[in-house]
């Protein structure tokens, strides 16, 4: 892939103009100073996060404790979904630089299927996106705070004693239905039943819920389960504030408002989470379409005339920044 | 002196061409690059998965073999599949040594007033 960047030029020659000093064309050459300035953008934002980060006193949340869903499955994968958004983008890289390689053989086949390939990586990660992004904003299934001081007994036999404004993650299905009943929590039909809690839907589809378990720490710290005697402890402590996931503005303060969401523990990372993946989401969407067009150029046979397929290379570029910088992203919002 | 150096038309583009032999070789290279970026990232997962963040010097260390280890993957992204590494040494340093420059600069200054800053609230609290 090298070609004229390999050939000597001699020193005589070299500034005698007529020719590009880095030995590659103008517009792969500003396609580079575009990535240059791009890369400087995102790691600016990737530092106001640390930033963020270094100075927050409050304790910061842990990516594989906030991402561990699977659609369409119960239970919990940490990290799993994620693992699979960034390989179907590594993938994409390299049927990518595959249509490149095809390129600089002037195989025309050969570009349109995987520069075809790499449009649907494209889709695909960007639907994994958006899924996640709305697990995310709908959270666990909401939360409540502690109304008064709690001493409660910890699975492993401790006593642990919990200040009045806990914050108490309730159960995913549990929590859904209650969304239902929230703009007037005082009504809805709750009962005890043997260590859980019921709620029964009275409305047109009849409908019960036993609440099994509820959480602390969550997304911040080891997050501890409880269920029994301590979650009941926790139930008829809870104040009258129920949220979920992140607020909704204009409803009211029975949704809980901002200040009591799933997210109050530390707006700072849902803000910076949803800021840099969206603009990333943005730099994959403009790719994909980017992507598109030289594909339907290809098509046209308007690289034969050309005899060259230069452009798939510089879009190429492009695209391989989008997956460069996830893999940054991936590090420092999932891992560390 | 004569000039037979001269690029004109789209000869920096024609000159990237290579034969189907050469092709085979390519093909290697990226199928290659493309496992060891798959197994980097399984690692990563694996130890995200199997460590906790704690105040211990181990994830201390964990932390910084994650940054380590994106940082392999930025480098064959970068020197590999955007071949970066194939191009002249002075389009190479002026695409990398400007970045760096800022970059270092900029991680530097707002870890440190960060932490600063965190003092500072911890003081006042």
């Amino acid at each position: 892939m090298s070609g004229e960047a390999k050939s000597a030029i001699s020193k005589e020659v070299l500034w005698g103009g007529g020719r590009s000093p880095f030995s590659v064309s103008y517009g792969k050459m500003m396609m580079w100073y575009f990535l240059v300035s791009d890369a400087l953008t995102f790691g600016g934002l990737l530092i106001a996060y640390a930033f963020w980060r270094a100075s927050s006193v409050d304790p910061w949340p842990i990516g594989e404790q906030a991402f561990r869903a699977l659609p369409g499955l119960e239970g919990e994968y940490p990290l799993a979904y994620v693992a699979l958004m960034t390989f179907i983008l590594i993938v994409s890289s390299v049927t990518m630089v595959l249509a490149v390689e095809a390129g600089h053989r002037n195989d025309r086949s050969g570009v349109l299927k995987w520069m075809g390939l790499t449009v649907i990586g494209g889709i695909f990660f960007l639907g994994s996106q958006a899924w996640e992004w709305s697990h995310f904003i709908h959270g666990s299934g909401g939360c409540f705070n502690l109304a008064k001081e709690v001493t409660i007994t910890t699975p492993d036999g401790d006593a642990l004693t919990l200040p009045a404004g806990e914050r108490v993650y309730m159960d995913h299905h549990f929590g859904h239905l209650m969304e239902m009943h929230i703009q007037d929590p005082l009504t809805v039909p709750i009962s005890e039943d043997g260590g859980h809690v019921v709620l029964t839907e009275l409305g047109d589809h009849p409908h019960e819920a036993h609440l099994h378990s509820l959480r602390i720490n969550k997304y911040i710290e080891d997050e501890t389960e409880l269920e029994g005697d301590a979650m009941m402890t926790l139930w008829n402590a809870r104040s009258e504030n129920f949220s979920f996931g992140a607020p909704i503005p204009g409803l009211g303060a029975d949704w809980g408002g901002i200040n009591h969401s799933e997210y109050a523990t530390q707006q700072g990372y849902s803000n910076f989470f949803f800021f840099i993946t969206g603009f990333h989401g943005f730099h994959v969407f403009s790719g994909v379409i980017i992507n598109l067009v030289v594909f339907l150029m290809v098509l046209n046979r308007v690289m034969e005339r050309r005899k060259h397929y230069e452009m798939v290379e510089k879009v190429g570029l492009y695209w391989h920044f989008v997956d460069l910088v996830w893999v940054f992203v991936f590090t420092f919002f999932y891992l560390i | 002196m004569e000039r037979d150096d001269l690029i004109v038309n789209d000869s920096y583009a024609l000159n990237a061409h290579h034969s189907e032999e050469e092709g085979v070789a390519i093909r290697k290279k990226i199928y290659l690059v493309t496992v060891i970026l798959s197994v980097i990232t399984a690692i990563e997962v694996g130890m995200g998965v199997m460590f906790k963040r704690s105040e211990a010097f181990t994830w201390t260390a964990i932390k910084w073999t994650f940054i380590v280890l994106t940082l392999f993957k930025a480098g064959y992204i970068v020197m590999s599949f955007m071949h970066l590494g194939d191009e002249r040494k002075n389009l190479r340093n002026a695409v990398i040594i400007p970045y760096f420059v800022f970059i270092l600069y900029l991680i530097f200054i707002a870890i440190t007033e960060g932490l600063a800053h965190y003092g500072m609230d911890q003081m006042f609290h």
